[in-house]
């Protein structure tokens, strides 16, 4: 066994260590908690419908709170086609 | 190119499936989901009858210069309506407006989208968020689409049937 073998085991064995803590520590699925509440989620759910008029919570806060984020995804995809189509076009011979 | 099973499939699956990703972005401000995840479906559908019909076939079919325009016109409508917002400011002074502003909603001059959604099954609400839906659907299905096509057809094999 190599000293690289030994130093990955380890790592390994680090980080599942770091991640069984931590999972450990997560509050319980759907228990509202009280110390962790942020406001922006009870403002969101108490006031998305009259705001943006969408019944999709998720939608509204993508497209209408949050619309310039959308503006940078899809600048991602243009981007993406974009050099998609210069890296494999057609080479006139 | 594959057998002629999987065409026959591919053939009565594509509507289906493409059906299924307009409802998606159709019923995006009302039901999960939304532009992304619908074009997502349809395009996946369209790289379907890629892998079917071979990549030499559906080049002949569609070029990837008409479909990056379709993206192109997605992206640009998708920016216009962010900027139509900053525009209502200097119609009207007294306008509040801001970069995506929702314009069109709690309005009497344009009577589409204006309504606040109640139900599920009202789809004449929430503004400019079903064209965005539609701008952002657009670009995705051209976009994973026109990558998909490119890929396949500048791989392809030299020994491929060309029928």
């Amino acid at each position: 066994m190599s000293l690289r073998n030994v130093a990955a085991v380890a790592f390994f064995v680090i980080i599942a260590i770091f991640l069984f803590f931590s999972a450990l520590l997560i509050h319980p699925f759907g228990e509202f908690d009280e110390d962790n509440n942020p406001e922006m989620d009870q403002y969101i759910i108490d006031n998305t419908q009259i705001e943006t008029g969408a019944d999709n919570g998720v939608t509204s806060v993508v497209f209408d709170y949050r619309g310039f984020d959308t503006l940078g995804e899809a600048t991602v995809l243009f981007t993406a086609v974009a050099g998609v189509i210069l890296l494999f076009r057609r080479l006139k011979k | 190119m594959m057998s002629r099973i999987v065409k026959t499939i591919s053939n009565i699956a594509f509507p289906i499936i493409t059906i299924y990703g307009l409802y998606v972005i159709a019923h995006g401000h009302l039901t999960p989901g939304g532009g992304f995840q619908g074009g997502a479906v349809v395009a996946s559908g369209c790289a379907m009858i890629l892998v079917a019909y071979g990549s030499v076939w559906t080049m002949k079919k569609i070029k990837e210069k008409h479909l990056s325009i379709l993206e192109s016109l997605g992206a640009i409508g998708f920016i216009s309506l962010g900027f139509i917002g900053i525009l209502l400011i200097f119609l009207y002074s007294s306008y509040n407006g801001s970069f995506f502003k929702n314009f069109l909603l709690n309005q009497n001059v344009v009577p589409i989208f204006n309504e606040i959604g109640k139900g599920l099954s009202n789809i004449n609400t929430a503004g400019v968020i079903p064209l965005m839906n539609f701008a952002v659907g657009l670009k995705v299905i051209a976009g994973l689409f026109v990558i998909v096509l490119v890929m396949a057809y500048a791989t392809r094999l030299k020994g491929e049937p060309q029928k």
